[in-house]
């Protein structure tokens, strides 16, 4: 479905992918694991088009990604759930999902699918007049997860959904994921809890310093020794 | 207060705090005697105000388009005046034609024919504006903010001197329309009709604007963008072309502006006409606060009553003759004041962050 190969990216002068090579097949979900700076979020955004690769080549079902801005992904079927969530926060709950479905014109599919939104998280039914800033992390993050479903995305790019959530949201929003792509929505998940991505994904490519250094099913990273001492915490 | 307090405060602080203080007394002094000498009836200063408020929903509607704009690219837009000067310029040769036809005599053909003006000049002003933007401000979008505010000068410049080139240094003037004369009797006071249809106007524009931006869908997304370009981009917004529509929107509503304020006042069309609402409209944007839509409105209307009353109501009473000549300088004295004491303006929130 999402075919990215040697894609090489900067800030200015700074080389932050050195030749990424990554498959996301349809009805997915991977996960993208690494340390601070990896180029874990730098890879979503050379992807949703925020930045441009120097080099590299990406395609989306067969269609060449480079050339599109990011404003014309929505359409093509890509939705990303940005780190730090980016809700509006002047906005009303609901002038955020409406957003969300900017390039659809079927008023009454849009109507449903914030109804959807808010059976998926009944908090932002009883908040939906309330202005997004005005809510905690957690429910900003559920907003921010419905707010890309809203576009009716067939791959969803998601980048850190567990930063600065207390446990309990965490375990909420990876529900939702679960569910998410149960209903068969791809996923592409960027996470720091590797623990946690791992849980959730097929599949997971580690990340070093702009470099993919390992690539495996899920269930074999969770007992590769290296992952292990590296990025989930267990020594041996 | 004690010790602690006198070590923090250093200079330019107890500075402004006497500054303050000789305001707040040399303001309220003033008031006190013009008020206790009686010198102006009640009569006159309900027309004081009225005046005001006629004059500041003017800068209102002109202080909307800084105000947009300013909301989503931060930057000051300071050819919007010359934007009003083309709606209002274009408007007045229509205008000298419909007069000529009969067309502003009877209230049905006058009421007509103000409508198709402010039309016309809000499309003059609104072509103008995307030229502007198109030209003059988008192959900048991403280079330091001072460069597109020298680049507004400059075209505000060039367009006052496309205008003198066209049509001469000359002045110009709005027919009078006969609908518009005389006043309207609210008890024993009366109200002249112009004021009543200059306010209304704006209001109508107003309130449409306020729909525009609060109800519609280009309305949220032109919220969105103001809010956050990046993210507005990933939920599939063309910011350019929501760009494109705040220059627009701005555009019309100088337009307007410009044949409301022919009708107000009548003289002084010619291609510098545009410099001092401009400015002044500019301030009323700061006063209310940069980027907010009802800081627009209420910065607008305090300004023109401010600046209607504020001669007699102080200056008069401080012993300053010839007070009514003075109204430029309370209008630039409050944009001082308010850049020096309230930088956020009255309804604007704190420039924090990305805005600074």
């Amino acid at each position: 479905m999402l075919e990215v190969k040697d894609v090489h990216s900067y800030y200015g002068n700074i080389h932050a992918l050195k030749g990424i090579n990554l498959t996301v097949n349809e009805g997915e979900v991977v996960t993208l694991i690494g340390g601070n700076g990896a180029g874990k979020s730098t890879t979503l955004r050379t992807i949703s088009g925020l930045m441009r690769p120097r080099v590299g080549s990406m395609t989306f079902e067969g269609e060449n990604l480079i050339s599109f801005e990011p404003h014309q992904l929505v359409s093509k079927g890509i939705a990303l759930v940005p780190e730090g969530r980016g809700v509006f926060a002047k906005l009303t709950v609901e002038e955020n999902l409406e957003m969300g479905a900017f390039h659809r014109n079927d008023t009454a599919g849009i109507r449903a699918d914030i109804e959807k939104s808010y059976e998926l998280f009944p908090r932002l039914g009883e908040r939906r007049s309330q202005l997004a800033g005005t809510m905690s992390g957690g429910e900003q993050q559920m907003l921010a997860v419905t707010r890309a479903l809203m576009s009716q995305p067939r791959l969803l790019l998601m980048d850190e959904p567990s930063m600065g959530l207390a446990p309990v949201l965490v375990d909420v929003i990876f529900d939702a994921i679960e569910s998410i792509n149960k209903e068969g929505v791809t996923i592409l998940l960027v996470e720091q809890n590797a623990h946690l991505a791992l849980q959730v994904a097929h599949r997971g490519y580690v990340l070093q310093t702009g470099e993919i250094v390992l690539t495996d099913e899920a269930k074999a990273l969770q007992t590769n020794p290296v992952v292990q001492k590296a990025y989930l915490g267990m020594d041996h | 207060m004690g010790r602690g307090f006198l070590k923090r405060l250093n200079w330019v602080d107890a500075f402004l705090y006497v500054l303050r203080i000789v305001i707040i007394v040399l303001v309220i002094y003033g008031a006190y005697n013009t008020l206790s000498s009686d010198k102006y009836t009640a009569d006159q200063w309900l027309g004081l105000i009225m005046s005001g408020l006629a004059q500041g929903s003017i800068y209102a509607l002109i202080a909307l388009g800084y105000t947009l704009v300013y909301g989503i690219l931060l930057m000051i837009n300071f050819a919007h005046g010359e934007i009003f000067m083309a709606g209002a310029f274009t408007a007045v040769f229509a205008a000298e034609g419909l007069a000529r036809a009969g067309w502003l005599e009877t209230p049905v053909k006058a009421t007509i024919s103000i409508l198709l003006l402010v039309l016309l000049a809000s499309t003059v002003s609104m072509v103008l504006a995307i030229l502007l933007e198109r030209i003059a401000y988008r192959p900048l979008r991403g280079a330091p903010r001072l460069v597109p505010l020298i680049t507004a000068i400059g075209a505000s410049f060039f367009l006052q001197y496309t205008f003198k080139g066209f049509y001469g240094s000359g002045f110009k003037s709005y027919p009078l329309v006969p609908m518009l004369q005389g006043g309207i009797p609210i008890g024993a006071f009366s109200i002249p009709k112009v004021q009543v249809v200059v306010i209304t106007l704006a209001i109508v524009l107003m309130a449409g604007l306020y729909f525009l931006v609060e109800r519609t869908k280009i309305g949220k997304a032109m919220r969105a963008v103001s809010e956050n370009k990046e993210v507005a981009r990933l939920m599939g917004i063309n910011i350019d072309r929501v760009i494109v529509f705040t220059f627009m929107v701005g555009g019309a509503l100088a337009g307007a502006a410009g044949v409301i304020n022919g009708l107000y006042r009548p003289q002084g069309v010619n291609f510098f006409m545009g410099f001092f609402p401009g400015i002044k409209a500019f301030t009323a944007a700061v006063l209310g606060g940069i980027g907010s839509v009802p800081g627009a409105l209420i910065g607008g209307l305090l300004l023109g009553v401010f600046e209607s009353i504020g001669p007699n109501l102080v200056l008069d009473g401080l012993g300053i003759t010839g007070a009514n000549q003075l109204k430029d300088v309370i209008a630039f004295s409050l944009l001082v004041l308010v850049l020096i004491f309230r930088p956020q303006g009255i309804v604007g929130e704190k420039l924090s962050e990305k805005k600074a």
